[in-house]
């Protein structure tokens, strides 16, 4: 496993290879998706669950972006400055029994396991987490002492 | 607490014209219908959009979602969480009869054939 710090600019997962050419290719997706139809029996491709990182003055604030998951199919950990987000998502298309066409089956399903590389100032027994349309927050609190301070002058 | 660039949402562009990233999605067909699941994470039913026109079905939605002030974007893999794609619908759908509904950020469209293209059995006189 592999994870670099977040703070550097750079970012890896464990998974490797594959995730990352998918994300390429989502990203040039992205880039040349002109906004044409596609017709409704098409197929077409990602890392899941999509991750955003940011940092405030006072926590470091994970996204993630899992739609259609459940809070009880979710595991956050936080162990040794690695934030480890894994859970599993069911397909919710009918597969069996019934008589039926699939033409797309983008949508991810499966168990996922993504691993964050939280920064040094991260205070791991303070994290908070709460899911809201399919978006997981997570929220780590910087440390008191790496927190800007005024210095009073006497 | 305010809505800031870990999610940010551009608006007062027109939204042809905004870069747009393409919902993944799941369609399967049987004997009544199409069922479409789209994953639109963060979009909430007030910014969900699902319109047809003519043969044209289009989704789209914005995510928002609430994060601290003055927050520094470390990472981001979902840049402008704004979800839009659009697919043409055949002529035996009926798109009168779109059922729609939204939750946990997937959005789920049940689209009914028309009746009369439904799939019948057809009796074999014998005589």
């Amino acid at each position: 496993m592999e994870a670099k710090g977040i703070m550097n600019g750079s970012f890896r997962f464990a998974g490797d290879l594959f995730p990352e050419l998918s994300r390429l290719q989502q990203r040039l997706d992205e880039v040349f998706q002109t906004g044409g139809a596609t017709n409704i029996r098409e197929l077409a491709r990602g890392t899941f669950p999509a991750v955003n990182v940011g940092s405030s003055p006072d926590s470091i604030e994970v996204l993630a972006f899992a739609p259609g998951v459940d809070a009880k199919a979710l595991q956050i950990t936080v162990d040794k400055g690695l934030l480890v987000i894994a859970g599993e998502r069911s397909r919710s298309t009918p597969t069996d029994g019934e008589k039926q066409n699939v033409y797309a089956q983008e949508r991810f399903a499966g168990s996922f396991r993504r691993v964050i590389s939280l920064p040094e100032d991260a205070d791991p027994t303070k994290v908070e987490a709460s899911l809201r349309d399919g978006v997981l927050r997570i929220s780590v609190a910087k440390r008191e002492s790496s927190k800007p301070r005024q210095i009073a002058i006497n | 607490m305010e809505n800031t660039n870990v999610a940010k949402v551009e608006r007062n562009t027109p939204e042809a014209a905004r870069a747009a990233l393409v919902p993944p999605v799941d369609i399967v067909e049987n004997d009544v219908g199409i069922t479409l699941l789209a994953d639109m994470p963060g979009v909430s039913k007030e910014r969900l959009g699902v319109r047809v026109d003519g043969d044209n079905l289009l989704i789209e939605g914005s995510a928002e979602v609430k994060v601290p002030e003055q927050l520094e974007l470390l990472h981001s893999e979902i840049r402008n969480p704004y979800f839009r794609r659009s697919f043409t619908l055949s002529r035996e759908l009926d798109p009168s009869k779109i059922e729609a509904s939204l939750r946990d950020g997937v959005l789920r469209l049940h689209i009914p054939k028309a009746e009369e293209a439904r799939p019948r059995r057809v009796e074999i006189k014998v005589g």
